[in-house]
């Protein structure tokens, strides 16, 4: 079986981690993409060439290196906001990562914005990352938080949302893709919602960034997280985009260089967008390395990369289904990206997860970072399988007879 | 398939002989795995003379945890508290004739013997430094 939208054994070509063996000489079957994507060598060479051609501070410098290191990294934010259709790059802050990113605008905007007894709606399939941030500003503020809930079938209960916007909420932080379930929620409709309601918006982006073709103004975007890593980026560098005028009337995050104007011994006057959110010294290299990531998935295509993805996921829910005692949460695959999350009676999804590696094949089990969903389901935890744009039908097939091969084990 | 799936690993795991809760008892604890959700209770009886007679556990994990729990118990059974306070990771781990677990799945290994000992010792939560004493 083809798929019909890239050369995905091309592509398989770009990535060198994936002509690794294991095990006796048994090839990677990667289908861990939602904790992490594998990255290309574009990628990392820009990183290398970084290090062995450019390396020094930016900003401040005057020397060529410091000038070549500032352009780089400048223009990678170009890239990255006009990737996901920002009005500005000044609009595209960097951080370490998605929750570095949700946090920002839980100690920044929410510390500003909110007061005791202010709701912020969230939904009950979040990952902990756009969770906790709230309850530590709940428990030290006194907000309420209030929870879209999640179907049986894995969607969000919109009509509840309906009626928890009554309650006119300040904020509603919600995943654009959930990272167990795979389920992509109608992002533009809840913001769409939210603004009717006069509520500030943020999307949790680190699953629908990476797999879909994702425009902050044509869903009327406040706040959008992301993490490079899940993108065929490096580590430790992510972005909150946040709407101009929003991010000029929020307060610093953290403070120290880089972030400032001037600074007297007793007083600071914050530096302008993007720079009074970028204290200290940034991960240059890892920028860098982002953008890359970027050019490279705009050379793909995220259309392909979405319809290739698509394709292969509704391959594996055909294929998962026909083993006998196990269970796929999430819904349909018309309504979600590349994530199959499943139980099979009898066997721990740790079980499953350890059998499959001993054949190659990654896999992640547990709770995902996502433990309310769980407990919402009843279960202590699911296997679950996900997809890039580097993944193949044939991949699908190995997974499929692999937990065919641990049912007998266990049977 | 593979060498950490042993006969004695699924034997113990599909029909362990220790399942189950005490009640009453004279020892209790229970405790989690937060990296994935594991858990386990263990129940003790113990006699006066502090020798352990009877001894169960309940929860739910993975092959692993749930059958060292089970090898755990039944090595356990009429041996004196004392004696069972000395029971180290290699103990355990040459019970369950596992080498070379990776670091991920020698915490499923040891979650029984951290909450043997922390009940034994009467601990309010379980510490990794119960089972990682002298190697
Ligand atoms: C939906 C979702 N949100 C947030 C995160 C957190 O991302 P990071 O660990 O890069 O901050 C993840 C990553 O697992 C995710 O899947």
């Amino acid at each position: 079986m083809m798929s019909q939208t890239l050369n995905v054994d091309q592509i398989r070509k770009d990535f060198p981690i994936l002509s690794r063996r294991l095990h006796g000489n048994k090839a990677l079957v990667y289908l861990d993409s939602t904790a992490t994507a594998q990255k290309p060598v574009t990628v990392i060479r820009a990183m290398e060439d970084y290090y062995n051609q450019t390396n020094a501070n930016i900003h401040r410098g005057v020397h060529t290196l410091a000038e070549e290191a500032t352009a780089a990294y400048e223009g990678a934010r170009e890239r990255i906001a006009k990737f996901i259709g920002a009005r500005h790059a000044r609009e595209v802050i960097f951080t370490r990562n998605t929750t570095e990113s949700i946090n920002l605008v839980a100690y920044s905007w929410a510390r500003k914005n909110l007061v005791s007894g202010d709701v912020v709606i969230l939904t009950e399939m979040e990952h902990h990352s756009n969770l906790v941030p709230w309850q530590i500003l709940a428990d030290e503020r006194g907000i309420r938080l209030e929870f879209i809930p999640v179907t049986e079938e894995g969607e969000l209960d919109l009509l509840t949302y309906q009626n928890l916007l009554e309650l006119r909420p300040k904020l509603v932080a919600f995943s654009q893709m959930s990272n167990v379930l795979g389920t992509i929620n109608p992002a533009r409709e809840i913001i769409e919602m939210a603004h009717r309601a006069g509520a500030v918006t943020l999307i949790d982006g680190a699953q629908s960034v990476p797999h879909l073709p994702v425009d902050v103004q044509q869903l009327g975007a406040d706040f959008l997280a992301f993490s490079a890593h899940k993108m065929c980026g490096p580590t430790g560098i992510g972005v909150l985009y946040g709407r101009r005028d929003l991010l000029e009337a929020m307060p610093p995050f953290l403070g120290g260089g880089d972030m400032i104007k001037r600074v007297t011994l007793r007083s600071f006057s914050p530096n302008e967008l993007p720079h009074k959110f970028e204290a200290g010294t940034p991960a240059i290299a890892e920028v860098i390395g982002f953008g890359a990531a970027v050019d490279y998935l705009i050379q793909m295509g995220m259309n392909n990369i979405a319809a290739h993805e698509h394709a292969i996921t509704r391959y594996a829910l055909d294929r998962l289904s026909e083993i006998s005692g196990l269970k796929l949460i999430g819904p349909s695959a018309e309504k979600k990206g590349g994530v199959c999350a499943f139980t099979m009676e009898g066997i721990h999804p740790h079980d499953i997860a350890q059998l499959l590696d001993r054949e190659g094949i990654a896999v992640r089990a547990g709770h995902h970072c996502a433990m309310p969903l769980h407990q919402r389901y009843g279960l202590p935890a699911t296997t679950r399988a996900s997809f890039y744009l580097y993944n193949t039908f044939d991949e699908v097939d190995l997974l499929a007879e692999a937990l065919e091969r641990a049912k007998e084990l266990f049977g | 398939m593979d060498d950490l799936y042993r006969e004695v690993i699924i034997e113990h795991y599909k029909n362990p002989t220790y399942r189950g809760v005490l009640d009453p008892h004279d020892i209790s604890f229970e405790d989690e795995n937060p990296l994935c959700g594991d858990q386990i209770r263990i129940d003790l009886r113990v006699n006066d003379a502090g020798v352990v007679t009877e001894a169960a556990f309940s929860g739910h994990g993975c092959a692993i945890s749930q059958a060292s729990a089970d090898l755990l118990l039944e090595s356990i059974v009429n041996k004196p508290l004392e004696e069972v306070k000395k029971i180290s990771k290699q103990d355990l781990l040459d019970l369950l004739g596992l080498e070379n677990l990776g670091p991920v799945r020698l915490k499923c290994a040891l979650l029984s013997l951290k909450v043997l000992k922390a009940g034994i010792y009467g601990l309010g939560e379980t510490d990794d430094l119960l089972v990682e004493e002298e190697e």
